[in-house]
């Protein structure tokens, strides 16, 4: 791939998904892209990059976009976030809505659906408290490929081995031959939808609990800001933020403020809630 | 350092394990069977076990039963490392007391999680 191919490439990745690649990235632009290529009967990345330059918007720059996409994740990821959700998050909400009885919840980068089955899973677990509750899941990913497995339920050994407890396994999984699906009660508490977070996502409505985790890392500074202040938007005023273990809000936007000792947990801040200006807004759903 | 007793009649799986553990700061001891594990139990109880079902003279799952009747013997976090696969095993693992359950085969990532997850990292 030439420096100019790869600059192209770059520069649409970061208009239409965010993405940042870094110069140094071409070995994982050319290793994930050459698949896409072939996909497409498309025989050199030279000839991706010409085909993609006459058709922006079509099939082959969704599929070019989701194969740049990292899907790195695993059940109860980081153990801590979940731990948070358990025994901070839900007692306070189900506290705080006690008249509506309903929690919704938005897993915003959901990938292969682990993180939105270890909500599911952990919500299930405290359907005593929650008796009379009606939560609502909702996970989204910029790429259809991976929803589209989220959605079957089904992980290898290999991936049910990697923080899930071996008693949420046997509890919530069935064999089937080599691999294990999630149990249908809990595929029914997710609802997946594709979604680009650069664009406008207030038809999702707002939410008590938000987990954004590991996405922004991928973003630039502005774009980081932007998604973060959207986001503040469709939050409950009493609602709470998870963020990866290395990503904070600190620096970017005073819409949030970290919860004491509870480390990747933010809660709106109201007195300096920010509201991205709805040109702001248009801006990016235009240049997304 | 905490202390991990390795018992599989696989010398290669032991190494294999004695490699991973020993980077994770564990100080392993290895018995082959049930019976030099019991042994090695009774002359001093390991912080963690990492069992295999199917061994010679006695198995993992008699060894689990015998070491958790012996004084002091709740206390090992036994994490099962086996090809028994199937729900029916790892059901009657847990029922007999074992703390986590590697299906084998296993990597360092798996190991780690399941480590933690039993309190020993």
């Amino acid at each position: 791939m030439t420096p100019q191919d790869f600059d192209y490439l770059r520069k649409l990745l970061r208009e239409r998904s965010g993405l940042v690649l870094s110069a140094e990235k071409q070995y994982l632009a050319e290793s994930r892209l050459v698949p896409v290529a072939r996909r497409h009967s498309i025989a050199t990345l030279a000839d991706l990059v010409g085909t993609l330059k006459t058709a922006e918007n079509s099939r082959l720059a969704t599929d070019v976009i989701e194969a740049m996409a990292t899907n790195e994740t695993f059940f109860f990821r980081d153990k801590l976030p979940f731990d948070h959700f358990r025994d901070t998050v839900l007692p306070a909400l189900i506290a705080a809505r006690a008249r509506e009885k309903r929690i919704r919840i938005w897993c915003a980068a959901a990938s292969t659906g682990q993180e939105p089955y270890s909500l599911a899973m952990t919500l299930r677990s405290m359907s005593a408290q929650l008796a009379g509750y009606r939560t609502e899941i909702v996970a989204t990913d910029i790429s259809t490929e991976v929803l589209a497995r989220a959605k079957t339920g089904i992980y290898s050994q290999f991936e049910v081995q990697r923080g899930l407890p071996i008693q949420q396994l046997v509890k919530f999984f069935s064999q089937v031959g080599e691999t294990w699906q999630i149990a249908p009660e809990i595929r029914a508490m997710v609802q997946f939808r594709p979604l680009n977070l650069l664009k406008d996502f207030s038809v999702l409505g707002t939410f008590d609990m938000v987990f954004c985790r590991n996405v922004l890392i991928y973003f630039d500074q502005d774009t980081k800001i932007n998604v973060l202040n959207r986001i503040a938007r469709q939050m409950a005023e009493d609602g709470f933020l998870a963020l990866g273990a290395a990503e904070t809000v600190v620096g970017l936007t005073d819409a949030f403020k970290p919860m004491a000792d509870r480390r990747g947990l933010y809660v709106p801040n109201p007195a300096k809630r920010a509201r991205a200006e709805p040109s702001n807004v248009l801006k990016f759903a235009l240049k997304a | 350092m905490k202390t991990c007793l390795v018992v599989d009649d696989s010398s290669v799986i032991r190494k294999v394990a004695r490699r991973i553990l020993e980077g994770l700061d564990f100080k392993i001891e290895e018995a082959e069977d049930g019976e030099q594990a019991l042994d090695a139990c009774k002359r001093q109880l390991p912080e963690g076990i990492l069992l295999d079902w199917n061994m010679p003279k006695m198995d993992g799952f008699e060894f689990l039963r015998m070491l958790r009747r012996l004084p002091g013997g709740d206390g090992p976090k036994v994490v099962f490392c086996t090809t028994e696969n199937d729900v029916a095993h790892i059901a009657r693992a847990l029922h007999a007391g074992a703390n986590e359950y590697i299906m084998k085969p296993f990597d360092k990532e798996i190991v780690e999680a399941k480590f933690q997850e039993v309190g020993l990292l």
